[in-house]
């Protein structure tokens, strides 16, 4: 079952716009409201992937909880130019005690 | 014993066959969920290793684009960015990790292929090209990181579920059929004991009052 999808960046002009010279399609939002609403456009045409600023995703965290638990889009924070705000790593752990029940991988980190 | 149960047996044959159901029903979750949480562990462990990857290279990268944007000037620099080089590669399908559906993101291009530059070298820095390059060649990963991550989000949610599945089944449902059963079978044989005692105390009472029945015949033909 192979689909045509696409994969879509959003944040910062700073922070993605080097994504548009891999070919990804790049969206500059900066606003809760406009990210909120991107998501939602991008997840309806299809998108299988959504990256999005750390910074970005931590205005829309409703979004972004609204499609964990659809196989598609994956929405993946990544780190914006000022730095990671550890986001990612957070969900990540989050992922682990919710499976495992307690974080039993990355107590050091 | 919370519920009130008809002490008869045809509810005693239906909760048996219903035990018998949740106990296998149990089983089977129960090895889900073990083989899930052993799925998960792999996935993890992976997503943790891509994304400590990902994000220090893509610090690299944005530390580099800083620089190309330093030297060039913003606007020159989104001018040059402005047409895509080329699709990204990839292909999108599904697949199914213990009946969940997650997502396969495959790079499909060619990693060791030279990357385009979507832009002429006359007016832009190295340093934009070696962010561009960079970024290519962290594509595959990217992609990766997506797939893993996903399926990580997905098998937790589904692990969880399943978790409650289980419990539900071991330390309600299935004890709570235990009590009604042996309710029922109590009941059932105090049942049949009272109907015992009862004939029993039934022919006593017939057999007494044969006695004096007899008793008076004797008399009668003696007297």
């Amino acid at each position: 079952m192979k689909k045509e999808r696409k994969i879509a960046v959003i944040g910062d002009p700073g922070s993605v716009m080097i994504f548009k010279a891999i070919g990804l399609d790049v969206y500059y939002e900066e606003q809760g409201s406009m990210i909120e609403k991107r998501i939602h456009r991008l997840a309806d045409d299809g998108y299988a992937v959504i990256y999005i600023t750390e910074e970005a995703a931590q205005l829309v965290p409703e979004a972004i909880d609204y499609y964990t638990t659809a196989t598609f889009p994956a929405i993946i924070p990544i780190p914006s130019t000022k730095g990671s705000l550890g986001l990612g790593m957070k969900r990540l752990k989050g992922n682990v005690e919710k499976a495992v029940g307690a974080d039993i991988l990355f107590k050091e980190g | 014993m919370a519920t009130q149960v008809n002490p008869t047996r045809m509810e005693l044959t239906r909760l048996k066959k219903r035990l018998v159901t949740a106990v296998r029903g149990h089983k089977l979750l129960k090895d889900k969920r073990d083989e899930m949480v052993r799925q998960f562990m792999l996935h993890i462990r992976r997503n943790h290793t891509l994304r400590i990857e990902v994000e220090k290279a893509l610090q690299g990268v944005s530390t580099r684009f800083a620089m190309a944007k330093a030297q060039m000037g913003a606007l020159r620099v989104s001018e040059a960015l402005l047409y895509p080089a080329r699709a990204a590669v990839y292909e999108v399908g599904m697949h199914n990790v213990m009946s969940v559906d997650v997502p396969t993101i495959r790079f499909s291009g060619d990693e060791d292929a030279d990357t385009e530059i979507p832009y002429a070298f006359t007016f832009t820095s190295s340093s934009l090209d070696n962010a561009v390059v960079e970024l290519s060649a962290l594509l595959p990963k990217l992609l990766e990181l997506a797939e893993v991550e996903k399926t990580c989000n997905l098998l937790a949610d589904e692990i969880e579920k399943t978790r409650r599945r289980v419990n539900a089944l071991e330390y309600v449902m299935i004890p709570e059929m235990q009590t009604n059963i042996k309710f029922i079978t109590m009941k059932l044989a105090e049942n049949e004991r009272t109907a015992t005692v009862r004939l029993m105390k039934a022919k006593d009472i017939m057999a007494k009052q044969e006695a004096a029945a007899q008793a008076a015949r004797a008399a009668k033909q003696a007297g």
